[in-house]
């Protein structure tokens, strides 16, 4: 055996069918050279949401393969939604192999293919991606040594790799490149160990602007999303859905739906879908149903919640707590008392939840638009009670999630219906069923009670939490005395959200940071301190006073004790491992209490930046969108029937919302990299009702902000 | 009844033996696999699935294919010609005027309908213009970049 096709393998301890999957994924790729990495080494299992917990696979999946043509290809159960990774990862990879970017190939959330992932959501694709990578590529750059020592006859050490080639250092035209080096071998490196911290600054495309690498096949219609994906035999299904959450089907008749062209009825208890391979037909049938159902539902509405929330026996835990809460009042010369609702907020990404499923024999594939590729294939193995590997889910593009496409059920139930009929699925959730079946932003209540002294020192926090969530919910000021409560479900008692919550963009952080810079706010302007000040007063984090001194210098911001009549309004906050301040200016109309937001600044650390130009378009979209959460946003229901289901009632922002926008991201090229895609959405529902305070002199404490309760808080003002 | 309709798609002369109140949006997916042209909302509020009919962008979602007989219908993928992307498409690149790029079909052919009826639009023209169409990712003030920019490029300024 020749030197050059040793094949270098580890024992990797257990390996079952998960070797297997790697073997087969070895072959399916041809040769080159290999690194796999175990993923339990990089990601953080606390990460991942319970219900994607899944036992660890003793596997080793592939991450990165130098093919034999010199391509690098990268494989990552990451997706794209529009966030922008499919620019980014490469941008880091191409840094890592001293690699022109071009030669980079990114494969994503393919489970046949691509490495273990928790899911798309958090912020982390980023912050957890990098230090795989970064081992990855020392691992497969030392292979490329090795090989390239023996060909070009010089120490390892004298080597040095450079654009795709690897090079001697004291004579460069001494080269070989990657594909040379990776032809005719089929090399497999495993990796155990942590990464290294490496250096940021010596970087060639990380912290460079890129624009979307995917751009060009999305404004030419050419780009694939699951709802457009076409197979031999495909049929679209719908499926029949009750009036409400908790309605129970008692009597049903088909026979209509049936009599419609070409229609397929499946049936498996509840679970009613008809078949057409003609859409409309499809629509017609379903229609055409005559279902009875039973009620029994709980006598909760968007009115009565946030009482019922604050009077429910709930389970208390103390979330951090520092000093004493009696000694704060003590020191505090001005107590104040404040309580705070937020409302259920949809997702309504425009691509609603959609699935297209296979079976072939006993293998099932699912193409569907998901934030959880493999949630997804691990729901698909409980439910239908396949085995792993005959599971594949296959994510093409993503049209939005914000967190609502880490729910799969829409997966789940393309396969059923696919199995009951015997072919080749298409289930497209209509918008009036995304809005049904959306995992929504949990309403919440928080109550907070603080005070000050006589110099405008926080010296008091005493926050509680009813039935939102904490993130987000650090008294980052300076506070002696402080305690945060979360009130939440009771196990075996009756449920308190009427219908599924989820993760919403920055789940419950907007909530937080809305409750907690307007009580920083109430106190500023009762103190008689400009509120920018009174904030630099109480703080002492570095990061976010390096934020407010770049925020106020890119506003222009002058000192004004609050109302000062000028509508501007101020919030900061941290997410994801980013540091956020903002300045918005407002506009209030007097007589019909509709706010318009003028501009909106924003400075953000989030360490180092890999694309400058990508991250500023999240900060962007991130404001545009959190308007709609301040402003509009509001799931009206009744039991469990939502009442907003298309986009007539339920509004989001609209091009005449959008605010002039200056944006800043601090300069921390020596930091790790932390997340991009939700921080600056905290910080708009806060700084909007400073704002409408410093404009008109009421305070809002309700969510959204809609013209009827500004003039209702202008009356009490 | 199924009925043979008659239409200009793309610039090319169509045929399709269909039920007349079949849904245009639906025809062109499914039946003429043309995916590029999405479905949002069903009731016309969000703009995806825009196409131009003679020139004019409309809500493929709430029209019977038998409303374009005899006319000239033009998807996103009948947009750029000869391998040259539309200047509303080269402009959309060139901001970076989108995310999730669900959206940017609509809004594309919303804005190239726009033009060919207002070449020089205000900012705020093409902030009305826009208005009824709906992005989630919150791409509007780099759409609204690109639009103005395409609107000086077909005027054959810089």
């Amino acid at each position: 055996m020749k030197k050059n096709d040793t094949t270098e393998k580890v024992n990797t301890g257990n390996e079952s069918s998960s070797g297997m999957k790697r073997r087969n994924f070895v072959k399916l790729l041809g040769g080159g050279i290999f690194v796999f990495i175990h993923p339990w080494n990089f990601m953080d299992i606390l990460a991942a949401a319970p219900p994607q917990q899944r036992t660890l696979p003793n596997d080793y999946n592939a991450f990165l393969q130098i093919a034999e043509d010199g391509t690098v290809k990268c494989f990552t159960g990451k997706i794209e939604m529009g966030q922008g990774p499919i620019t980014s990862l490469p941008q880091m990879m191409a840094d890592e192999l001293n690699v022109p970017l071009e030669k980079i190939k990114i494969i994503m959330g393919d489970t046949d293919l691509c490495p273990w992932d928790a899911g798309t959501w958090g912020s982390q694709t980023t912050q957890t991606f990098g230090p795989a990578m970064r081992a990855a590529a020392a691992e497969a750059r030392g292979v490329l040594t090795d090989l390239a020592a023996g060909v070009l006859k010089v120490p390892a050490s004298q080597l040095e790799a450079r654009n795709g080639f690897i090079e001697d250092t004291k004579n460069p035209k001494n080269r070989v490149s990657y594909g040379q080096l990776a032809k005719g071998k089929r090399i497999e490196k495993f990796l155990e160990a942590k990464p290294p911290v490496e250096d940021y600054t010596k970087f060639t495309y990380v912290g460079k602007s890129y624009k979307h690498s995917d751009a060009t096949v999305k404004v030419t219609g050419q780009a694939k999303y699951a709802g457009d994906i076409r197979l031999p035999g495909m049929v679209f299904a719908r499926i029949l859905r009750p009036p409400s959450h908790g309605a129970k089907l008692s009597t049903v008749d088909l026979s209509v739906a049936e009599a419609v062209k070409g229609t397929q009825v499946v049936r498996d208890g509840d679970f009613i879908a008809v078949l057409n391979e003609n859409r409309d037909r499809a629509d017609e049938a379903v229609a055409k149903i005559k279902a009875e159902y039973t009620f029994n539902e709980l006598k909760v509405n968007d009115s009565n919640l946030f009482d019922r929330m604050v009077g429910a026996d709930s389970r208390m835990s103390v979330v951090r707590t520092n000093g004493d809460l009696e000694e704060g009042s003590k020191l505090s010369d001005k107590i104040f008392e404040s309580e705070f609702h937020d409302p259920y907020v949809a997702h309504a990404p425009m691509e609603t939840h959609t699935a297209l499923a296979r079976f072939e024999g006993d293998k099932l594939t699912v193409w569907a638009a998901t934030q959880s590729p493999f949630g997804l294939q691990d729901g698909l193995v409980r439910q239908l009670g396949l085995p792993l590997e005959k599971v594949r889910v296959i994510t093409p593009f993503v049209g939005g999630g914000f967190g609502g496409k880490s729910m799969y059920t829409q997966g789940i139930e393309a396969a059923r219906i696919a199995k009951l009929a015997g072919k080749p699925v298409m289930l497209e959730w209509t918008r009036e069923e995304e809005f049904f079946y959306d995992i929504f932003h949990p309403a919440g209540v928080i109550r907070i009670k603080s005070g000050i002294d006589k110099e405008g020192l926080i010296k008091l926090w005493d926050y509680s939490l009813y039935y939102g969530g904490t993130r987000g919910s650090d008294t980052i000021y300076d506070v002696p005395h402080a305690r945060t409560v979360n009130y939440s479900q009771l196990k075996d008692s009756v449920a308190i959200h009427p219908f599924g919550t989820g993760a919403w963009r920055a789940p419950n952080n907007n909530s937080n940071t809305y409750a907690r810079e307007s009580q920083i706010d109430i106190m500023a302007s009762e103190a008689g301190i400009d509120p920018l000040e009174f904030r630099l007063k109480n703080l002492k984090d570095e990061k976010m006073i390096a934020c407010w001194k770049a925020v106020a210098e890119k506003a222009g911001y002058t000192a004004a004790k609050t109302p000062s009549g000028k509508g501007i309004g101020l919030a900061c906050g941290t997410d994801a491992g980013t540091w956020v301040a903002m300045i918005v200016e407002v506009k209030v109309d007097k007589n019909t209490g509709k706010v318009k937001v003028e501009r909106v600044v924003c400075a953000q650390d989030m360490g180092l930046c890999v694309n400058p130009q990508g991250a500023l378009i999240q900060m962007e979209g991130c404001i545009q969108m959190g308007l709609g959460y301040t402003l509009s946003e509001e799931i009206q229901f009744e039991g469990g029937n939502i009442k907003n289901r298309n986009f007539d009632t339920y509004e989001i922002p609209r091009f005449s919302w959008t605010p002039k926008m200056d944006c800043v991201i601090l300069d921390r090229k020596n930091m790790p990299p932390k997340g991009g895609g939700e921080p600056a959405i905290i910080t708009v529902g806060a700084a909007v009702p400073n704002a409408i305070y410093d404009a008109t002199g009421a305070r809002l404490y309700r969510m959204p902000m809609t013209p009827a309760r500004v003039l209702e808080a202008m009356k009490k003002a | 009844m199924e009925e043979k309709i008659r239409f200009t798609l793309n610039g090319k002369k169509t045929e399709i033996t269909t039920e007349p109140n079949q849904t245009l949006l639906w025809v062109l997916r499914n039946q003429l696999g043309l995916t590029g042209t999405k479905y949002g909302c069903g009731t016309g509020f969000c703009g995806a699935c825009t196409v131009l009919i003679n020139k004019e962008p409309s809500r493929s979602c709430t029209l019977p294919v038998s409303d374009v007989a005899g006319k000239d219908v033009v998807t996103i993928e009948g947009l750029a010609r000869g391998g040259k992307l539309h200047p509303v498409q080269q402009a959309f690149v060139d901001h970076d005027a989108l995310q999730c790029g669900y959206c940017t079909p609509g809004m594309i052919l919303t804005a190239a309908g726009m033009l060919m009826k207002n070449p020089s639009p205000t900012r705020q023209q093409i902030i009305d213009g826009l208005e009824d169409n709906l992005c989630r990712c919150g791409a509007h003030t780099r759409i609204i970049d690109a639009v103005e920019t395409a609107a000086r490029q077909m005027k054959g300024g810089k």
